[in-house]
């Protein structure tokens, strides 16, 4: 039940207990169970929203960047990391194979944050040896959603 | 001037659902329940295996029973699924849709008289092509009661000596209905005393939800009588791309081709080649589609319960097929009056059959929230008659 519960609400948070277990074929009481236990022991760690900022008058600059560390010892990469996600600004940090060692992603208001941040705090870090920023230009899809178009049901509206 | 027509065409009613479709079509803002295809787009790997075809410059014919690698994955794909082996070579051939295979298939089996017996309520094709086929249809009227399979006894009852072939659709468009292999195992034993052939149209084998299909073909003694029918329209969505095909004995799959090569030649090649994608790799997208679609089946059977329409559970396919008897009108005034009142379209048990009178058919191939807002009007539209019947 784990995995179709996790199948549904990770595109739509929203949908109600109810609802959900009439879909699943399953109790309400067993669904709320099981979801109050996943939310326990951190397999569910939070409901977002997937929000198109562009449609909004709130102005955003979303960021990638590739950052270089040396890792220390007895520590490996979790110490600079976590220097690193602190930041509240800060929006994801993953270790990466290839030719780079964090990928921090990042929202900013203003162009001029989001390099002040580079700048002044990560580039400073002792064990950060570069950084590379790429700046996001457009979101086409996210988190699965496609952002650019509308579904739009071309089907005739009645067939055998 | 001479009448250009043959009686034999003028003489088959035309489609059910086309008087509906007229009428729905003009009203600008009404949603639909009535579409008989998956509301998902072909999986973008299927589709991209298509436009690579036709970059390749892959716009030839094929031969005419199919690419050969598309008949190998095909048997690959039976022998797994329903425990039944045929020879990509000689036993299985492509169509252009599973429709083409059901007319080519009664086309090749009936003399002039030959009778087909045809469980209604069912798909739109099989009386008119029986008669075009100049074979005579004799109809079941399956029963609710029955959740709309067919039992040994009703068939014995319409065996004359003049049956030929039986046409099976199961999981079945439009009642959603589904035969297991308890039930097909009857059916079978009569087949085989009476010595009949079966024409099984399992179009929407892949749409399975409790438990997994049986195919007729698989049970003892009925390979050699049974022209198998599936197609890709329905399992991997791609009902616009028309790919279907038949399995069968040499015999029978030797002379549909023969007719499939002079009327058809061949399948589309693009949409040959993006088949064998949809065999190679698209399983996953079947169960994926296959889950979404038994959601929305739970989710409506629950609405109905709670708005206390009657409606058996169907098992496959993705229609449900709610009795509407209480209000003491026809299919045809209750989905008319639905329309109207409330904008919503759904077809009248009576296009699938006179013995769906009473009937709607319901499709669930939308998505969830598309469903919720049809169903809201539908449990208001139900109550406000009942409030009329109570007056």
């Amino acid at each position: 039940m784990r995995e179709k519960i996790l199948g549904i609400i990770e595109k739509n948070s929203k949908m109600d207990l109810k609802e959900l277990a009439v879909i699943l074929g399953e109790s309400e009481i067993d669904v709320a169970n099981e979801i109050a236990a996943m939310e326990a022991d951190g397999t569910i760690c939070g409901y977002h929203t997937l929000i198109d900022w562009e449609k909004t008058s709130i102005e955003k600059v979303s960021a990638l960047i590739e950052v270089r560390v040396t890792p220390q010892r007895g520590q490996g990469f979790d110490s600079i990391a976590e220097r690193i996600y602190k930041y509240p600004e800060v929006n994801s940090v993953y270790l990466m194979s290839g030719g780079y060692d964090l990928l921090v992603t990042l929202e900013g208001k203003t162009l001029k944050e989001v390099s002040s941040f580079v700048t002044n705090k990560l580039s400073t870090l002792e064990t950060v040896l570069s950084t590379t920023t790429h700046f996001i230009l457009k979101k086409y899809k996210d988190h699965g959603t496609i952002m650019a178009k509308k579904f739009e049901d071309t089907r005739l509206i009645m067939t055998p | 001037m001479r009448n250009p027509l043959s009686d034999k065409i003028t003489e088959v009613k035309p489609s059910g659902i086309r008087k509906f479709f007229d009428i729905v079509s003009e009203m600008k803002d009404a949603i639909s329940l009535g579409v008989g295809e998956p509301d998902f787009d072909t999986p973008w790997h299927i589709r991209d295996e298509g436009i690579y075809a036709l970059e390749k410059g892959r716009t030839f014919y094929t031969s005419n029973a199919g690419l050969k690698e598309l008949r190998e994955e095909i048997s690959k794909y039976i022998a797994e699924r329903q425990k039944v082996v045929y020879d990509p070579l000689k036993e299985i051939m492509v169509t252009v849709g599973g429709s083409e295979a059901i007319d080519m298939a009664l086309r090749c089996m009936l003399n002039p008289g030959d009778e087909v017996i045809i469980p209604e309520p069912c798909y739109v094709s099989y009386v008119p092509c029986t008669k075009m086929a100049d074979g005579v249809p004799v109809i079941i009227n399956l029963k609710n009661e029955n959740r709309f399979r067919l039992t040994a006894e009703e068939l014995l009852e319409a065996i004359t000596d003049k049956t030929k072939v039986l046409i099976l659709a199961f999981p079945n468009n439009p009642t959603g209905a589904i035969m297991e292999k308890e039930d097909l195992e009857k059916i079978a034993k009569v087949v085989i005393e009476k010595d009949l052939y079966v024409i099984s149209d399992e179009i929407y084998s892949e749409l399975t939800f409790t438990g997994k299909h049986v195919s007729i073909a698989s049970l003892p003694g009925m390979r050699e009588r049974t022209i198998m029918i599936n197609g890709f329209s329905k399992a991997y969505a791609m009902t616009g791309w028309r790919l279907g095909y038949a399995c069968g004995p040499e015999l029978i799959i030797k002379q549909m081709i023969k007719l499939h090569q002079f009327a058809i030649m061949c399948a589309p090649t693009t949409s040959q080649y993006a088949a064998v994608e949809a065999l190679r790799n698209g399983e996953d997208d079947v169960n994926m589609m296959r889950e979404a679609y038994n959601q929305r089946r739970r989710y409506l059977l629950h609405a109905f319960e709670e708005m206390g329409l009657p409606c058996f559970e169907p098992g496959g396919a993705f229609y449900v097929f709610p009795c509407i008897k209480e209000f003491g009108m026809t299919s045809e005034e209750f989905a008319l009056r639905f329309l109207q009142e409330e904008k919503v379209a759904v077809v009248p048990g009576t296009a699938f059959g006179d013995c769906g009178e009473g009937f709607l058919r319901i499709s669930y191939a939308y998505s969830l929230e598309d469903l919720k807002v049809a169903i809201e009007r539908l449990a208001r539209f139900v109550e406000n008659l009942r409030r009329q019947q109570e007056k």
